[in-house]
């Protein structure tokens, strides 16, 4: 037993390292910094808390947050439920052929880099782009806009893409769940004359608890961590109307030299995201 | 399950919807990029004179080849020393068992749910005095460190899985430890271990917060991150842009249509798990 340990612990050895050196150590610097501050090349001044109460005093970091908190509804809700709607009509596809087609079609905006997706909308919201081609195709030529540069428009419109690209990964996700369901539950269902609405209700969202909990949480982070399509697309503006706590870390610490505060800000957006994490984590497995 | 036919009929619709919906940015794309370079499209038409040589002009304009030589290289670093890392500890916690195992597991837990986000101001700062900085190891180190809580995750929940019988069998066999792990543990773990390689391998291909950090020169980078480098060049040129972008997706589009059932699952394993 005692030469197993020995065994185990130098084939950890690797796996610990340098997850030491790259993750757990930079986690320890960004501690250190955020009660500092910095310029990134003189010396570093102790200001205790400064950094975290500067944050939340000030307007720009806090919209940052509200922002990322409002892309929730686009990141997680959005694809949520229309994700359970679909995946509801997926599974009653009878020629697997089709079905399967319609997933990999559904499921594929999740291989592309993001970047690539920002670049892909930037040019649908673009002032000749497809939406507001659509848009006047249809009569509602007055509503033509270039959206990402609209103060009460950009927010929802980078909300989209992010809904565009997690709205299929749910659906197949779910789909996947719902063919696990035992299909008894659906015939006992049928028999008491439910309809799809009450089926849908009392049998396959109960069924579902797990695969729902897990895509609240992976859905809630790429909401908070949004730092790509932000960056390809509007870099936060116009004002600070798409600013996201990625986009601020990078341009307090890189553009603006406050490396303290954007290292504090770095903190807080990890404590959010374990604030929203936790408790739905703790959740799903209580009901186990 | 009984479908009625309004059922039926709001699925279709929904579905073809949806399915279009997905589809649209791309084929916008596409046939923006077929329009003469110096013209600005629009959304969606049917390319009457198509310029197949905007993709020339960006393929040699973009240095493609320059770039997915770079992102190749950063592929084959951190993918098999993240697979090779995350299975021997995934080995020693989920199957050996060794003392501590719990509270190791707990340790990679802990930088499960960090976003990189926090993360990229000190290690800018730590690959700059590493002397890294603007060169492709500057995100190889970090990359693998960063996949570590979720490969090791993974592999544990595969060894976790594996009946212990099958380990006193061979050890009745006279098996040592080394012997029972390559010739037993090795060939169980393969599915296991292949799946975890797509995801690790979308998750590097299409990285891009460490790259325009920690790498000034976007020819440097993982594609993903060098697109910042297209749009800074073409600008101007819608159709020049959207043909870029879209050589830059060609690859891992193809792999993912070859592969599409394996993509699929792992990755919605890899959520399941994480």
């Amino acid at each position: 037993m005692k030469r197993n340990n020995l065994t185990g612990a130098v084939i950890s050895l690797p796996a610990i390292s340098i997850y030491s050196l790259f993750v757990i150590y930079p986690l320890i610097s960004a501690f250190r910094y955020s009660f500092t501050k910095w310029d990134g090349i003189g010396a570093k001044t102790f200001v205790g808390l400064g950094n975290y109460t500067q944050i939340f005093q000030s307007p720009e970091l806090v919209a940052s947050i509200r922002n990322s908190l409002s892309l929730i509804v686009f990141f997680s809700v959005f694809p949520i439920f229309f994700g359970l709607l679909l995946a509801n009509f997926i599974v009653r596809i009878r020629k697997q052929r089709i079905r399967s087609i319609t997933q990999v079609i559904l499921f594929f905006p999740q291989i592309l880099p993001l970047a690539a997706s920002g670049i892909a909308w930037s040019w649908m919201y673009a002032k000749n782009g497809l939406v507001n081609q659509f848009l006047k195709a249809i009569g509602l030529e007055k509503l033509a806009q270039p959206w990402l540069a609209g103060f009460s428009t950009a927010l929802p419109a980078v909300g989209i893409i992010g809904a565009w690209v997690l709205t299929g990964f749910c659906s197949v996700l779910l789909a996947t769940g719902i063919s696990k369901i035992d299909s008894s539950l659906y015939e006992a269902a049928r028999i008491d004359g439910a309809n799809w609405w009450t089926e849908f209700r009392n049998v396959t969202i109960p069924g579902l608890r797990q695969e729902i909990s897990v895509l609240i949480t992976v859905t809630t982070i790429a909401a908070l961590s949004s730092f790509d399509i932000i960056y390809v697309t509007t870099l936060g503006g116009p004002g600070s109307s798409t600013l996201v706590p990625g986009i601020s870390i990078y341009r307090l610490a890189f553009t603006q030299s406050a490396v303290g505060l954007a290292s504090a800000f770095g903190i807080v957006l990890m404590l959010i995201v374990l604030l929203i994490i936790v408790p739905i984590q703790f959740y799903s497995r209580k009901g186990e | 399950m009984i479908t009625t036919f309004s059922e039926k009929l709001i699925g279709r619709t929904l579905l073809i919807v949806a399915t279009l919906f997905t589809i649209l940015p791309i084929l916008s794309m596409f046939s923006a990029s077929l329009e003469p370079a110096d013209s600005t499209p629009l959304g969606l038409s049917f390319p009457t004179n198509p310029q197949w040589g905007n993709y020339k002009t960006a393929f040699s304009g973009g240095h493609v080849l320059e770039l997915m030589k770079s992102s190749i290289f950063i592929v084959l670093l951190v993918v098999p020393t993240t697979l090779l890392f995350s299975t021997l500890a995934g080995y020693a916690i989920g199957k050996m068992k060794i003392r501590g195992h719990s509270a190791l597991f707990f340790f990679f837990l802990l930088g499960l749910t960090i976003p990189f986000e926090s993360l990229i101001v000190p290690l800018y700062y730590q690959v700059d005095r590493l002397g890294l900085l603007n060169s492709q190891l500057a995100i190889v180190f970090p990359l693998i460190a960063l996949f570590m809580p979720f490969s090791v995750f993974w592999m544990r929940a595969h060894f976790l899985r594996i009946p212990s019988e099958i380990s006193e069998a061979a050890k009745v066999d006279g098996a040592s430890e080394f012997q029972e792990f390559r010739r037993i543990h090795m060939p169980l773990a393969i599915p296991s271990i292949s799946a975890l390689a797509v995801i690790i391998f979308i998750w590097t291909w299409n990285q891009f917060i460490l790259g325009v950090v920690l790498i000034d020169d976007p020819l440097k980078r993982t594609v993903a991150g060098a697109l910042t480098f297209f749009q800074g060049q073409y600008w101007i040129s819608i159709p020049l842009i959207s043909a870029s972008a879209l050589i830059i997706i060609m690859p891992s589009l193809i792999l993912f249509l070859i592969f599409q059932r394996k993509f699929i699952s792992a990755l919605l394993q890899g959520a399941i798990k994480a």
